[in-house]
This record gives C-alpha cells, structure tokens and sequence, in this order.
C-alpha cells in the first residue's frame, strides 16, 4: 500500500492534470464539464502471492454510472471492492497504488473506512438484508452515523430513502415487517434503499442483478438511472445488454487488467483492443 | 417389473444391454441402501432400549422412596416428663442480652428434655398391650424426630399438658421391614429390626398407625447420619445451585466474550492457532484434572474454603469453558458472510457489526451452548470430591462460601451408604431429582430457543 502524504489540493490538481493527460492522449473521452468523483492510478492487488490487479488506473465521473464488465475472475469485483477497502476483510489481501475520493487518498492510515463507507456505500452481488424490520434496515445507516437528530428525522430518512429506491409503495404498510420476508427484488431494492439512507456520495453495485429474475432487474435498471441524478454508481455486472443500457462510461477487464475504458456507446460499438471486441461480440467469456 | 418394461416397449437392442448391466448394478445398490437404513433403525432402537431400561430402573427403584413410612401419633406433651420454666417472656428494664440469654438458657433445658420419652409414651399409648423394651421400641421411630416435639413445644409452650396428634418418621429400618426391603424370613441375628419391634412395626401399620406418606423432606432436608429416613437433599440442592450460578456468571460472559474475539477480532497467526489448539485439548482434558487444579490453585494458593460451591463453581467454570468457546465460535461460524458485509458496507464498526447483527442470529447457538456446558457441570462429580465437596454437610449452605454438596456427590455419598437397602432406594430417588432438573433445564433452553429463533 502506498501512504500518499500529499495534501488535498495537490492530489486535486494531480487528477485534473490526469484528465488533460486523458484528453490529450486522444481517446475521445467526453469528460470536460464531468467531474470526477474517483480516481485510481497503478492500482495492484494481492491476495497472498497471487495478484489480482495489475495496474489499473480508471476515473469515475460525478453523477454518472460506470460499468465494469469483464469475464468471470478478471478482477472488476476486486477493483470495485478497493474502492470502499471492503477488499480489509479478506485475509492475506494487499492494495498497491493509490485511490483518492474527491482528492483524498481512501488508503491512507490516517483515513477512517467506517467514514470512507459511509460516504461509499455497497450493493451486494445477493440481497443481504438484515434479519431485522423493513424500517430498522434503512434506519440502521443513519443511526450507526448519528445522522437522525431525532425520531421523525429518522422516519423521514426511512421513507425519502425508500421512496427513492422506488420500494415505499410497496411497502408501507409493512414497514415493521422483517426484511427478510420481501421477494428478491424487493429485497435488492431494500438494500438499494439502505445505502442512500446514509446519502453516500458513490454507491458500489456488485452484480445487484444477478440473482433476480428479468421484472426485478428491469426494476433495478430503471432504479439505477433515476439514482444518477444524485450519486455517482460504479457496478459490476456480467451483462453487457445492462451495461449497455445502465452506464455512461464502460470499463473492460481481462485477467486482471483495464484493458480499455471510455462512453459505453464507444466500447460496444467502436471498441480500440481487439480482446473488449471478442467480449462484447460475445466471442469469449 | 422390469420384465414387463422390456416387452412392452421396443427399446433398441444396444440399450437393452446397458439397461441390463444398470439394472444388475441397481439391485446392489438398492440392497446396500436398505441395509443401510437397517443399521440405523437398529442403531437407534437400541439406544431407546437402553435409555428405556435406564429410566424403567431408575423409576422403578427410586419412585418408592418418595412414600416413606410415617407414624400418626396422639404425642402427650405432659408435665410430669416436660419440666421446665415457663417460656421466659421480656420483662420491663431487662436488656436484650439478658431476654436473649434467657431465652437460650430456656431452650438449652428444652433440648434436655428427655423427648425420646415422651414419643415412647406416645407409642404405648396407641398400642397399650404391647409388652417391649424401651430401646426396640424407639428402634421404629427416626432418631432426628424428637427434635420435632421440641421444636414444636418452643414454638407454642401452651400446648404443654395437652396430647396433640403428630406426624413422625418411622425409622428407616421400619421403612425396610414394610416395603419387603429385606428378607423376612432371615434369622433375627441378621435382620435389623429386633423381633418385638418388628411385630410392632407391622401390628402398627395394619391398624393405620404407620402409613406410607409422601416424602417432602428429601426436598427440605438435609444429610442426616444419625437419622437416615429424614435424610434430604435440599443441603446438596443448594449447593449445585450455587455453583451453577457461579458458572453461569464466569463461564458465560467469559467464554461468549472470548469466543468473539477469537472468531471475529484476533488476527489469524501462530498465537492464535496455538490458543485454538489448546482450547481443543482442554475440551478433552479429563475432569478430575481439573479438580486437582482446583484444589491446587484455589485452595492452597488463594486459600479458599474448603468444600465451597465457589470453589466447586470455579472448577466447573474452567472446565465448560472450552465447551462454551468451542460452541459459540462454530455458531459465529455459521453466520452467513452476507450479513457482515452488509454491515460493513454501511459503514458499522467491527464491533457495531458484532453486537448488532452478528450476535443477536447467533444467540439460540450460544443458548445451546450454555445450557449445554451448565448441565455437563451439573452431573459433574469427580473433581468436586477433589475439593472435599464429598464431605458429610448436615446444613444448608447459606452462601457460596460456605461448606456444602452438591447433587451428583450426593447420590455418590447415598450409593455407598452403610445402609444399603434403604439408601439404595435414596439414591435412586436423588438421580430422578437430578435428572428432573436436567431435563427441566433443557426445556428451558428449547423454550427460549423456539422464541428466540421465532422472533427473527
């Protein structure tokens, strides 16, 4: 893990010099008036002597979706997973290289995670709700964080939360309900809802999809697009037809590299490495 | 069946065959399933018959020591054998000391009172004719009774001069003779009872004098030598009591805390595993090693009493502690990951993820856990006889520090009582109360477990 002492501005500046770096090199990448949330250079990772990363280097926007495909074990999950240090929690796993969330380096000893998290929040691969009610799920965030003065302030959090996880209508009348009793989609939809709660700036999606059926995931989809408005959304999926109609940027992993990443339209229809063309044509993986 | 299946469909030669070598292979392996199943059904009707024929003798010999022969008798509380002072009662400008020392000296000539007498009397009156010496006659009435009479003249002193019907003990030789306990055509150098009280005893209970009661002093009573038919189990009660409770305080907090830690905190490296290893090999270490510790470190270095539930709870909190850890981390263990990282992913501390999620799934696990290592504490014997909780205690403790048995040394006492044909009856009766408060506690645990796990 690399320890980047320098102050904010200069890793400010260090990124915006990397967007002209970016331009400059010609990809024809529209981020003018975008502004990026999250920066990863050289990032490599290990779990044990094995590594799982080899030097990626990605921005994510600012109000926007990044999608990151790639066939199973290329390492997107992984990448994903440094960017809110989830990765802490696996023994014997090591991050090199350097992640900075609007400057700041979220590897840095003097980061705490549990402030990293709550300003990047997770969405997992299965539906993992509490064993708890619907309401003390969502609460459960602003709780933990003190973001509640009081309890109305909490209810509205709860229902602004859950409303904007387009789950409220559903399920109103059973807020004090356990979580656990939802339907799959519903239940994704609940976690969705339990990681606004605590307004994170990005929100991480680990194959949120996966384990839904087609009417959940079109729910999801459309769920995700109306949350760009308001955060910054990297996820994963293992369709491309999702990423296509998700995402604004695309990223392309392959054992462990970014071998390419630009606007979705770019990387399906016009992709520049012949192994992203093999991928989206549906040549492999 | 299967014949009829090949004639009737036109299945292609080749098929046929490989149908046919299936089939051959099925039979056995049908065959070996069905043995299989055999073993199991056996395997099990087995263990019930043993547990049956364990129940079956221990009811059998220890349900009729709950009725015990007791004698109905009009006691005449009369002067002429009760000489004492009236009851000494607080006269005006005397000081406590002094009413207190009277009132000892009082009770003191009480006790005195030659009540063996009075109970004889009693016995003569209800058989009037009946010619016996004053010791076989005494010989049929619990030696620990007199002390009834006494006890009940210094809770009322009016009674004296009046004859009040009583409720007392018959002798546990008594209780022998009537239940067939020993052989009744033994000569009378081998029987325990002498001839005339033995004609006593049974002209008695035909005329309804002495009848079978229920025995409520086992439960109130304690250990008693001299008067082995009001021996009882409350002394021994008590003192399981307390170290169950000495165990539930240590062994619980600290084998559930340190269960956590390891599982969920501590890194994984040499230290650990060598804890690990050795929180393993505890689980197995024979309890009597256990007791010596105890008595080693307990006793002789931080000079505890002897005999002590606390040092009798201490020992058995050393002892389930492995149980409790072992238990717990492999319910921690089976905390889907899902649960913790959705915890984490929101941005909970280590611990919040613990306490608020990880915890409260694993607390019918733990439950088991606990109930289970407190009932092994329970029925535990060998290493409280190392720590003298084998000791004769003819009192109910009244506190962890003070000398007391506990049940499973008790029914280890009783068995090898000198008087066998009433004790081993006794002890029987002692095993059914234990088991009782086993099985009562594993009710608890299911109980508690079921709302537990309905809640969620």
């Amino acid at each position: 893990m690399t320890h980047n002492q320098e102050t904010d501005t200069a890793a400010m500046n260090m990124s915006t010099s990397q967007f002209i770096e970016d331009q400059v090199t010609g990809s024809s990448r529209q981020l003018n008036e975008m502004k990026t949330r999250v920066t990863a250079r050289d990032v490599n990772v290990f779990y044990g002597a094995k590594q799982a990363l080899f030097d990626v280097s990605v921005n994510v926007p600012d109000k926007s979706v990044i999608a990151f495909i790639g066939p199973s074990g290329c390492g997107k999950s992984t990448f994903l997973r440094c960017l809110n240090r989830m990765n802490d929690t696996i023994e014997g796993c090591r991050v090199e290289g350097e992640i900075r969330l609007d400057g700041q380096d979220v590897y840095d000893p003097k980061i705490d995670v549990v402030e990293l998290r709550a300003r990047v929040g997770m969405v997992f691969q299965k539906p993992n709700p509490f064993p708890k009610s619907i309401f003390e799920n969502v609460a459960y965030g602003p709780k933990i964080h003190g973001l509640a003065s009081n309890k109305t302030d909490l209810e509205e959090i709860v229902v602004t939360s859950l409303k904007k996880a387009s789950l409220f209508e559903e399920v109103k009348d059973r807020l004090h309900e356990p979580g656990t009793g939802l339907s799959g989609g519903q239940q994704q939809r609940l976690c969705i809802a339990r990681a606004i709660a605590v307004s994170p700036e990005v929100i991480l999606m680990d194959e949120p999809c996966s384990a839904l059926d087609p009417i959940a995931t079109a729910k999801i989809e459309e769920l995700i697009d109306e949350l760009r408005a308001n955060f910054t959304i990297a996820i994963v999926t293992h369709s491309m037809q999702q990423a296509a109609r998700v995402s604004q940027r695309t990223a392309f992993f392959h054992l462990g590299v970014l071998v390419e990443e630009g606007p979705t339209e770019q990387i399906f229809t016009a992709p520049s490495d012949k192994r992203t063309q093999d991928y989206v044509t549906g040549r492999f993986g | 069946m299967t014949d009829t299946f090949s004639k009737t469909t036109d299945v292609p030669q080749e098929t046929e065959a490989r149908l046919e070598r299936i089939r051959t292979g099925l039979a056995k392996r049908h065959a070996r399933e069905k043995r299989f199943r055999l073993y199991g059904v056996l395997a099990i009707a087995a263990a019930l018959a043993f547990v049956a024929i364990l129940f079956a003798m221990i009811l059998s010999k220890g349900l009729p020591a709950f009725q015990q022969a007791s004698l109905s008798l009009p006691v005449t509380f009369s002067e002429e054998l009760i000489e004492v002072d009236p009851k000494p009662v607080r006269e005006a400008g005397q000081s406590a000391a002094d009413f207190q020392a009277a009132s000892l000296r009082w009770q003191r000539d009480v006790t005195l009172i030659n009540w063996n007498r009075v109970l004889e009397n009693a016995v003569r009156t209800i058989a009037p004719d009946v010619e016996i010496e004053t010791r076989d006659l005494q010989s049929i009435i619990d030696n620990g009774e007199r002390f009834k009479l006494r006890d009940a003249f210094v809770a009322d002193p009016s009674i004296l001069g009046r004859a009040i019907q009583m409720d007392v003990l018959a002798s546990a030789d008594v209780d022998n003779w009537l239940k067939g306990n020993i052989n009744r055509d033994l000569p009378d150098a081998q029987q325990q009872l002498s001839a005339d009280a033995r004609a006593l005893a049974d002209r008695l209970y035909e005329e309804g004098h002495i009848r079978m009661a229920f025995a409520w002093h086992i439960f109130t009573n304690t250990d008693s030598r001299s008067a082995p038919a009001s021996a009882g189990l409350a002394g021994a009660f008590m003192g399981s009591l307390y170290m169950m409770l000495v165990v539930i305080v240590l062994a619980v907090p600290i084998g559930v805390a340190s269960a956590i830690y390891l599982e969920e905190f501590a890194p994984k490296n040499r230290l650990t595993d060598l804890i690990e290893v050795n929180i393993n090999n505890l689980a197995a270490v024979p309890s009597i090693v256990f007791g010596l510790l105890g008595a080693a470190v307990f006793i002789n270095y931080f000079r505890l009493p002897l005999s002590a539930p606390i040092v009798g709870g201490l020992v058995l909190t050393l002892m389930t502690l492995p149980t409790i850890i072992i238990a717990t981390r492999s319910a921690l263990r089976a905390v889907p990951p899902s649960l913790r990282q959705a915890a984490l992913g929101l941005g909970a501390s280590k611990t919040q993820t613990v306490f608020h999620h990880v915890l409260p799934v694993t607390y019918p696990g733990i439950l088991t856990a606990t109930i289970i290592g407190v009932a092994q504490a329970l029925g535990e014997t060998a290493p409280l006889l190392l720590i003298g909780m084998n000791a004769f205690v003819a009192a109910v403790p009244g506190s962890p520090f003070e000398q007391s048995t506990a049940l499973p040394v008790q029914i280890f006492l009783w068995q090898g009582n000198e008087n066998r044909n009433f004790f081993e009856a006794r002890t029987s009766a002692a095993i059914i109360v234990l088991l009782a408060l086993m099985i009562s506690l594993n009710a608890i645990a299911i109980f508690l477990r079921s709302r537990l796990e309905r809640r969620r």
